[in-house]
């Protein structure tokens, strides 16, 4: 019973822990975007509040909050409501799996440091992923608005396009790691044994996939300004805009997270132990390499976005299933063939 | 276990709570003035012509229907590619071949899609 106690006050205290880190990651990220994109510009960009801007994300939240809530009069509102409730939820529970340092020995008992080391973590990603659909789905058709519900309709028609691709991709990852645990994932890419490395064709895919799946630029059609004014979330205001916006950069995060886990060899810091630190040194600059790498592929994202165009619809579904389906699948017999060879 | 899964429940519960809190806050703090202009959905200015709840194009369909069968493909390929090496630690290379077959019987059905005319946007 004490070791039970013990385990739940464990991951609460994670819990706690985590969601304070996404709330304050993803308030920085909007300020590091709306920075970056100056930067692309030669602008100066947020400096009003606080030294150089860095309140700019909590004065933001505060006028979203104190705004009127607007619901359009022949929207369906209990969907309406329920669409943004989705897009947060799935955004916060798909950190649960994501691994961002080895097991660390406290008290005598082994931690890892995850909100949950499931067997079936990729799955459990895959299946919230899928959800995360319904979000924008719903936002779209009960609105009630054109721009509404084409843009709702295009995304999921994009979300849905490029999961295949994803889930080709993250199968050539298993047949390295042998299991659906992240945290296993992560410690089959020992050294320099990354995916990325092994399967180059296979990260790419997938960091295609992801961009698709977060609606970032190039593949943000759901929200194309300029055709579609907001896209699924124009008849959105007050809190329930801020948890599309919450959501849809929570999702970056669990993107460049996910690409660092299958691909970049999350944790894994190499030859980290010829150095001769002591293990808390160790973990610590593993846990830190992860952090890295997760900042690296946040900015690769904002970068992208502020260089690239966007595509036109049919371009998007092109790419979708005559060149990423066939080179994820090309990426699947490749990585057997690899394992084949280095047996 | 199963005692792995408990995390998983609180988060669910966390964010349940959390998603719960914020939709719900959009209308305790804001002011609360509706007009009849206001309530329309947003048309570029003008007024609204027709509802927004009319037919969908038969092509999105058909892109649902497509990721319907490619994705249980999915689902089918990772138990082998979880269990490959081990598997062909046993039987040698006929577990590749079994793997080819299946994706080839696929590819099949992909390519008549395609031929049908099933990928084209414009």
């Amino acid at each position: 019973m004490n070791d039970f106690l013990f385990y739940i006050i464990v991951a609460l205290v994670k819990i706690v822990i985590i969601a304070n880190m996404i709330l304050i990651t993803v308030s920085y990220l909007v300020y590091f975007e709306r920075k970056i994109s100056a930067w692309t510009q030669n602008r100066v960009g947020p400096n009003r509040v606080g030294y150089l801007g860095l309140l700019q994300p909590f004065a933001d939240v505060l006028k979203l909050l104190l705004k009127e809530d607007i619901v359009p009069k022949v929207a369906n509102k209990f969907i309406h409501s329920m669409a943004p409730f989705i897009a947060l939820f799935v955004a916060f529970t798909t950190y649960a799996v994501i691994p961002f340092g080895p097991s660390i020995t406290l008290w005598g008992k082994e931690i890892p440091l995850m909100m949950a080391d499931v067997n079936i973590g990729i799955l459990y990603v895959l299946a919230l992923t899928s959800i995360g659909v319904y979000a924008i789905t719903f936002a779209g058709w009960s609105s009630g608005s054109k721009y509404s519900l084409l843009g709702g309709i295009r995304s999921s028609a994009q979300m849905i396009s490029y999961e295949i691709s994803m889930g080709f991709s993250i199968a050539g990852v298993l047949i390295f790691s042998q299991s659906l645990r992240p945290m296993e994932i992560v410690i089959a890419q020992h050294g320099w044994m990354w995916n990325a490395v092994l399967q180059p064709v296979g990260f790419l895919t997938f960091v295609v996939a992801a961009f698709a799946e977060t609606n970032r630029l190039p593949f943000d059609l759901p929200e194309a300004e300029p055709e579609l004014v907001g896209g699924y979330h124009t008849e959105y205001s007050s809190m329930k805009f801020a948890a599309f916006f919450l959501a849809e950069y929570a999702n970056m995060i669990i993107g460049s997270a996910m690409i660092v886990t299958l691909y970049l060899g999350g944790w894994q810091f190499p030859y980290v132990e010829t150095f001769g630190f002591s293990p808390a040194v160790t973990i610590g600059l593993q846990v830190g390499a992860f952090f890295v790498k997760m900042g690296a592929l946040l900015f690769f994202f904002i970068w992208v976005r502020w260089s690239i165009p966007r595509f036109r619809y049919d371009q998007l579904m092109n790419i979708g299933w005559k060149v990423m389906f066939p080179l994820s699948l090309l990426n699947l017999i490749w990585a057997a063939i690899l394992a084949m060879i280095m047996k | 276990m199963i005692e792995s899964y408990i995390p998983i429940f609180l988060v669910f519960g966390f964010a349940i709570l959390f998603s719960l809190a914020v939709v719900f806050s959009s209308s305790l703090f804001g002011p609360q003035r509706p007009n009849a202009e206001k309530m329309t959905t947003y048309e570029s200015g003008v007024k609204p012509i027709g509802l927004a709840n009319e037919r969908v194009s038969v092509k999105y369909y058909l892109v649902a229907m497509l990721f319907i069968i490619f994705d249980l493909e999915v689902i089918f390929v990772y138990p082998w590619a979880v269990k490959f090496k081990s598997l062909y630690a046993q039987q040698g290379i006929q577990v590749f071949w079994a793997m080819i077959v299946f994706l080839t019987v696929f590819e099949v059905g992909f390519l008549y899609a395609f031929k049908k005319g099933g990928f084209k946007w414009d």
